[in-house]
Formats: structure tokens, sequence, C-alpha cells
């Protein structure tokens, strides 16, 4: 005996599964038209292979994913195609999406076929690629490629690996007919994902109200070490959470994965149709609705090929139009509401329900929530639904996610005991929907100011490298300056004339000098030699005695910046300013006495 | 063919809130059948008054606020109200004194709030409290002397008149102390066997009260069983209480025995009725325990150390404000979380 564990919270209602399983599997048949979406299934849409007017054999690859998430779709029979266009679609929104529209021709001929007798002597990796060209997506929820499942992330082992048999949705019998039905292909499309997986221990899950079934199953597993557990039947037991709760007691972690904790589950309809794949090279292409509801005069189910309207499933049950006032795709508690019965069957469609108003009747109108607290004792996810709610319809988004709104599964539970009659799991829709708008705008508003803020940096950048070259330059200048200071100190220093001032002010008094004693010799010998003479001269004298003043000036200018600088060699500037300043004064006074010479010379001579 | 479009769950099977408040109403019945039987007429003529009342000022108040008065009266939220007012008042109370109460609660603590389910405080306990502090007399002098229905209690019409004359004083030989204000005005001054000879405890516990609230247990056990309350809350108040009588009462000398706790004042009815109000209690398991015990833990103080004999409408007043506080710290542990998410959200980052 198998041991469970229980969930907190859920529900008990009213079974409805004895209408649909009464009669057996009917097979539905040839529609006129088949209608295949491109997107069956979460990830992405797939691309078509075929073009208008072609005809294609039963099983033959009509679509692929090139790029992304997604299998490919297949012609369920051979025909031809008619149309690649927009059609509705199986949506909540009942929205319209790419459909290739497939015409029967009626001779269901087959694309040859290479079926496998030994998986074994492959390697996983091509079985998990036949299963990934067989177009498998998981047959129960969101449809997720069943291939890319079955590669749990490399540091995950899988210990577990659980059959969903639960079908605790009330209506639904897709699973449970399955089981009863074809328990020889469950089992052996549960063995190749064991073979893949290789788990420790792999069982089948199974609500006790299903006692056929585990009956088929038991029987196809005798011999084997796959175990039957057999489970109380409450709402939402087949929630992937809740089951694996049951059987392992595990939970899975927030926002993880059932591979986390070594846990993987499987739906029973996938099983079977990983077992086409790999026994008989079929393609996912047909798949077991329940047609039920009290609108319908014979509910059942049906082995219905994918794309088959359900309008022609309606009919084939015996559908009485006038009656149905609610057609829900799913089960009751989790399915949507259809616009149209021009959608088809996809991968993942489970039951349709033709609902007369008795049946499912318009809740009352909504009242104030009196805190009951009716909702969070039936959580399977032991939430606060009320506080959620609240939260939900006040617009505080942020304490809804603090109080784990993306951990509701959307079951149901609370909506169906509120007193209150309140559509809480749309609130809880409309919030998740806000934040996921908000979180998208954050993430561009995000981006947004990281490209802002780039530029900036840039600018920044820019300037500061401008300013760093600016610095450099002003360094150097410095430098040079510097080196020219600390030239002139040495000078002041010593008192010498060294330098180029000293040596033209020597000049300058070597050529006075000259000049008096030529004066004096002129005055003595004759007139016109002396100014002859003494003409060159004088200009020299006044050439040199303005660079004098230059250099004096500059000096000036340097002793006043290290005044203002505070430097420590003021004083010695002072004191070479002071010296040049006193050559530049007897330079002056040279210049003066020759221009004085000069002019009594001239006036000698005018006078004479 | 147009099909109805509707959000999931496509299945209801709720118990209306018009159906949970008529279990409620149903589940005072034992108990208005013990008060009737042991002090007479008196509440059962207040409690249909107290619902007109409750029914017409919550008509009237829906009506000025332009809420569809049918479709809110069927909610049987008001009658509740007005019901559970008429059991706590004293029997003899004057009719405007339940008047004002019952107005109070239904206009000021419930319509003026936003009407059902917006109140953050029980309605009838501040109706309650009011005509408590407002005219003291007139409630505590108004407790009918315990006596067998047709057996030496006043009769239907004598309790009518009594209850409809304006006046607040009493009528001597109708009245009498109730067992809790007695002990707790005499004790002081006698030992318990003497405060116990008074006929106002009987050969019991508590002459009357006793089956009074043995009867109120009962009913608020169907409630626990039908699931329209959950254990917690009581069991939090009449635990709490327990633990404080035994750890601070054990002197009968001193303070009022355990048993005169349970079985005497309106401890079973405030357990299962009042301090269960869904709208103004906690939500959460740890959270309700926390609030029951609140309570409980409220009412011995009062009784013991305060001013007021019996203390239900201040304890759960009193614990009506620490409800948002309490809830916000005792969210349960959700699937697949290591602990609780407890206080408000992005307390940690800054």
């Amino acid at each position: 005996m198998t041991q469970l564990w229980d969930f907190t919270g859920g529900i008990h209602p009213a079974e409805n599964k004895q209408q649909s399983t009464a009669r057996p599997i009917r097979t539905a048949g040839l529609p006129e038209r088949l209608v295949l979406p491109l997107q069956q299934h979460i990830g992405d849409p797939a691309e078509p292979l075929v073009q208008v007017g072609e005809r294609v054999l039963k099983g033959q690859k009509i679509a692929d994913v090139s790029v992304g998430m997604g299998v490919p779709v297949h012609a369920p029979t051979s025909g031809v195609i008619e149309s690649i266009a927009e059609l509705p679609v199986p949506h909540p929104s009942g929205m319209n999406d790419c459909c290739i529209t497939l015409r029967p021709d009626g001779e269901d001929e087959w694309r040859e076929r290479r079926p496998l007798s030994d998986y074994r002597s492959l390697d996983r990796e091509t079985v998990l690629g036949i299963i990934h060209e067989a177009g498998i997506s998981g047959m129960g929820g969101a449809g997720f490629p069943t291939d890319i499942k079955l590669r749990p992330p490399k540091d995950r082992k899988v210990d577990t690996l659980i059959l969903n048999g639960a079908e605790c949705e009330p209506y639904i019998t897709a699973d449970d007919m399955t089981m009863r039905e074809k328990a020889a292909e469950v089992v052996a499309g549960l063995k190749v994902m064991a073979w893949i997986l290789r788990p420790e221990r792999c069982v089948i899950g199974i609500e006790d109200n299903k006692s056929e079934a585990i009956e088929a199953m038991q029987k196809a597993c005798e011999g084997t070490q796959i175990e039957i557990a057999v489970i109380p039947t409450k709402y939402p037991s087949g929630g992937e959470k809740q089951l694996i709760r049951i059987l392992t007691g595990l939970e899975v972690p927030s926002a993880g994965i059932p591979a986390d904790i070594g846990v993987m589950c499987q739906n029973i309809g996938t099983a079977v149709a990983v077992s086409r794949a790999i026994f008989e090279d079929s393609p996912l292409i047909s798949r077991i609705v329940t047609i039920t509801g009290d609108a319908v005069r014979e509910p059942g189910t049906f082995e219905a090929l994918i794309g088959t309207p359900i309008d022609y499933l309606l009919e084939q049950a015996g559908l009485e139009p006038q009656r149905v006032n609610r057609l829900v795709l799913g089960g009751p508690m989790m399915g949507y509401t259809l616009t149209t019965t021009a959608v088809p069957v996809t991968k993942t469609t489970n039951c349709v329900i033709a609902a007369t108003e008795a049946e499912l009747p318009s809740p009352p109108p909504e009242q104030p929530c009196i805190r009951c607290g009716q909702c969070a004792e039936v959580c399977p996810m032991e939430l606060l639904p009320q506080q959620l709610f609240w939260y939900s319809k006040s617009g505080e988004f942020e304490k809804a996610e603090h109080l784990n709104l993306f951990d509701c599964i959307e079951c149901g539970a609370c909506s169906y005991v509120c007193p209150s009659s309140i559509p809480l799991v749309q609130y809880y829709r409309y919030a998740k929907g806000e934040i996921r708008v908000q979180r998208a705008e954050q993430i561009k508003a995000d981006r947004a100011r990281e490209r802002f803020e780039a530029r900036q940096a840039r600018l920044e950048r820019e300037q500061q490298e401008k300013e760093q070259r600016r610095k450099e330059r002003a360094k150097a200048a410095a430098e040079a300056q510097a080196k020219k200071q600390a030239e002139a100190e040495k000078a002041a220093e010593t008192g010498e004339a060294v330098d180029e001032r000293a040596a033209k002010a020597a000049l300058v008094q070597q050529a006075l000098e000259r000049k008096k004693a030529k004066a004096a010799k002129a005055t003595a010998t004759g007139q016109e030699t002396a100014v002859s003479e003494d003409k060159p001269d004088l200009e020299t004298l006044e050439k040199q005695l303005s660079q004098a003043k230059a250099k004096l000036d500059t000096m000036q200018g340097m002793l006043d910046d290290a005044k203002a600088q505070q430097a420590d060699n003021v004083d010695k500037l002072e004191r070479a300013v002071a010296k040049n300043h006193d050559r530049v004064e007897r330079a002056e006074q040279a210049l003066a006495d020759a221009h004085k010479a000069q002019a009594s010379t001239t006036e000698s001579q005018t006078s004479d | 063919m147009a099909f109805v479009q509707q959000s999931s769950p496509h299945a209801h099977n709720a118990r209306p809130t018009s159906r949970v408040m008529l279990w409620v109403i149903i589940a005072t019945l034992p108990g208005l059948m013990a008060q009737t039987l042991f002090f007479g007429w008196g509440n059962l003529i207040n409690v249909v008054w107290c619902i007109a009342v409750a029914l017409a000022s919550e008509a009237a108040f829906l009506k000025l606020r332009r809420k569809p008065v049918a479709f809110f009266l069927k909610d049987n939220t008001a009658a509740v109200t007005g019901l559970l007012l008429g059991l706590s008042l004293p029997q003899f109370a004057p009719w405007w004194v339940s008047a004002i109460a019952v107005i109070t609660a239904i206009v000021i603590a419930k319509q003026l709030y936003g009407g059902l389910g917006s109140n953050p405080f029980n309605p009838a306990m501040v109706g309650y409290a009011l005509v408590l502090i407002s005219f003291p007399v007139a409630m505590t002098t108004n407790w009918a002397e315990a006596a067998m229905l047709f057996q030496g209690a006043p009769g239907f019409g004598e309790t009518l008149a009594r209850i409809l004359s304006a006046s607040q004083t009493t009528v001597d030989g109708w009245t009498m102390a109730t067992p809790l204000g007695e002990y707790k005005h005499k004790i002081a001054s006698h030992t318990a066997t003497e405060v116990l000879a008074h006929p106002t405890f009987g050969d019991g516990i508590a002459r009357g009260w006793e089956w009074v609230n043995a009867a109120f247990l009962a009913g608020g056990l169907l409630l626990v069983f039908l699931r329209i309350i959950t254990w917690h809350i009581p069991a939090g108040f009449l635990g709490a209480l327990m633990v404080m009588s035994l750890a601070f009462g054990a002197n009968a000398d001193q303070y009022a025995p355990l048993s005169l706790h349970l079985l005497a004042g309106g401890t079973m009815l405030g357990a299962f009725f009042i301090a269960t109000d869904p709208v103004s209690a906690a939500t959460s398991h740890q959270g309700k325990l926390i609030y029951g015990a609140g309570i409980g833990i409220l009412i011995y103080i009062i009784r013991s150390w305060g001013n007021y004999p019996d203390a239900v409408a201040f304890s759960v007043l009193l614990m009506n404000f620490a409800v948002p506080f309490i809830d916000y710290y005792t969210p349960p542990r959700a699937y697949g979380h290591h602990k609780a998410r407890r206080g408000l959200p992005g307390k940690n980052q800054g």
C-alpha cells in the first residue's frame, strides 16, 4: 500500500462523470474539414511547411517550430491543404489565430512509417528526438512540450515519476476512459518515459472514484515496478502540486518546478502519445475528448483527430442546440466558456460541456465579502483568498504579491464556496495581469533609464578626459615655467650675469664705455668720424635697453605670481628683480649719456 | 447561438450569506428558549423588538445611501445584529434603551462604516457598550430574577408593560443582581460561602444562567459542526478565560470561581455568537486563536479588576482594534514556502 499524504483545503463538487463513462470510447471519424492551429500549446507557434493546394499524407509534418520552444504539427489524415488563414481557436478571449485547414480525401493514406520495437537499443537523445518529432506536448494542462519536460535541468535528478490519473475535475472523463480502454498503451508510454528518466519510483495516482480505471491499470501493471496509488477523491487532487504532495509528502517550492524536489508529473494521454510515437511511429494526431453536459443526448468520450471542429463532435453526441446555455471547454472549475462551436479540438482539449441553464446556473449577484474565511479553508495552496481579493480589488498589488498571489493555481475552490458569490478567481487573474503589465512597463522604464544613465556617464567621461588633457598641458607649462624660474633663482643667488639679460646689460655697459671713449676721442680728433661711428651704437643701445626692460617686466611678472602663490622663492626673485632693475637703470643712464654726447656733437657740428 | 460568457469556476455550491445568517439565528434558539424558560418573557420581547428596529434602521439607511434595500435586507445580517442585542440586553431594559443600542449598532457601527463587510467593530457590541456606559442604571438593575416561566415569573403582559414604561427604575421582586455582579460586589467584604448564599446563585452554579450558557454552548457547537464558524475563536476565548481563572482566581474568597466565569453572564453567547462575527474578527486560524484568547484574557481582567461585572462587549471591541495587526502577523505558511510572509511588503527592502 502506497503511503499517502493529504493536502490542505479542497472541495467535493458534484462529480458528474457517470454521464460520459456509460459508453465506450467512440471514434469520431472524419469531419469535412480539419482545422489545425499552429499554436496549440505554451511556447512558440509552428510555421507552415506546406502550400495551399498541396496534398499531404497522414502523419506528414505540415508545420514546425524553427526558433523557440514548440513541437511540430502533423496532418491527422491524408488530404489537401485548403487554406492557411486566421480562424477561431479555442482560447478564453475567443480570438482568431493562424490555422492550416485540411480537407480530408477519405483515403487516410499514411506516410511511410518505421515503428521501433526495441527503443532501448537507441540512445536517450534519439528517443527524445522521436518524441519531439511526433509533436507531443502535455495533454492535460498548458501543453508544455514533452521532450523538453523530459529533459530536467542537468543538476536535477528525477527520483519519482508520477503519472497523473487523478482527473479530479468534475465532468471530465478522458483520462478515466483512456485508462480503462488503453491501459497497455499507457503503461508502455510510461515505461519509455521511465527509461529516459531512470527514476527510483514510478507511480500512477488515480482518484478512488474511478474503480474500473484502477482495476484496468492494476492489471496492466502486473509484474512491473509501477505503483498504483488510489487517492481520495477531492478537488483539486489532480493539480500537479497537490498530487505531488499526496504521493510524496513533498511540496514544490514556490516559483520552482517539480524537478527541484526530484519529481516529474506526466499526463495519461501524453503516455499514450509517447507509446504511439515509439511503437507505431504515429505522431500526435488524435486524442480522447469528453463531450458531455445536459444539452447532449448521448454524452461520452470520443477519439477525435486533432483539428476536428467541436460542433462535429457535439453533433455526434446528440446536441440539442436550443438547450445549450453555456459551452465550456475544459471542466466546470477551470475551463473557459466558448463563444462558438466552430473551434477545433487541439492537443490540450480534454472536455467540452454543453450545459443547460439549470445545470450550470449563473451565480447570484456579488455581495460584500463578510470575511467568513470559507475561501481560506478550501484553498489548496494555503493562501488567504480573502486578503488577495481585497488587495486585488483595491489595486494594492504589492500587498497581493506579498501574500503570494502568484502561487494561486486558479483552481476556483474559493469562488466555489464563497457565500457572497464573489468571482474571486477573476479578481486574481485581473491582479496578475495588471502586475505583469506593470512589470513589463517597469522593465521598459528601467531600460530607458539605463540608456539615459549610460549616455550621461559617457558625456561625463568625455568631459573628464578633456579636463585631464587640459590639466596635463597646464602641468607641462608649469614645469617649463618652474625650470626657468629655477634658473632665475640660481642667477639671483650667485649674482653673476650668467643669463642673457645680465650679459646684455654688460654689453650695453661696455658699449657705453666704448662710446664715451670714442666721443671723447671724437671731440678731440674730429666730429665726422664720431658721428658716423656713434650712430649704430645708439641704435644698438636702444634695442638692448628695450630688451632688458622686457626681461625685467617678465621677471616682475614672475615675482608677482610667486607672491600671489606665496612661494618660498619670493625673496630670491625680489633680489633678482632689484638687480635687473639696477641694470636697466644703468642701461638707461648709459643711453641718456650717449644721447647727450651725440647731441653735443651735433650741436657743435651745426654751430660750426 | 449565443452562449453565456463567464469566468471560471462555472460550478458553485455556496451557502449564501443569507443562509449562513439563518443558521446563526437557528443556533441561538436553544439559548433564547432557555432565557425565556428561566427568566420570563423579557428576552423574547427584546429580541422581537430589536430585530424590528434593526431591520427598520437598516432599510432606512440603505435607502439614504441609495443601495438596493431588499437585496441587503435579505442577507439577514441586520436581523442577526438585532437578535444578538435582544439576547444580551437585560430582560427589563426599557424599550428606548434597546432601540438606541440597535440604532447605534446598525447606523453608526455598520452603515456609516460602509455597510455589510466594512465595519471594523462588532456592531451589536458597539450598541451594547454605548447603552452600558450611557444608561448604567437601566443596564444594571433590569436583570430579571431567575424564575421558571408560568411558575412565578412575571407574565407576558406585565413584562411588556414594564419594558414599555419610560422609567429607568426597577420594580423590586422582579429583578435581581446578576451572579457575576453580586459576586464582584460582595466578595471584598464576605467569604465565598456567604456570597454564594445569595438566591441569585441558586443551588447550582448560577441559577438559570448555567442553563442559558449551556444552551448557547450547544447552539455554538452546532455552528462549528456546520462549519459556519471554526473552533478557533471559541477555543481561544474559553481557553484563555480558563487559564486566567486558574492562574489568578484560585482563591474563591477573592475572585469569582472558574465555573462562574464560564457559566454565568454572557460567556457562551460571547464565545460562539459574538466574538465569531467574521467581519470584525481575525481571519487565519492562528489569528483567530490569538483574537479569541485576547478576548478571554480581557474579560477576565475586566471582570476581576475592572468596574464591570461582565465584559464581553468591551473585550470584543478592544480586540476588534487589534484585528488588522493580528491579521498582518498571522498569515498561514503557503504551499511551497518555508515560512509565512508576515507583516507588510517591502519592509526589508528599505
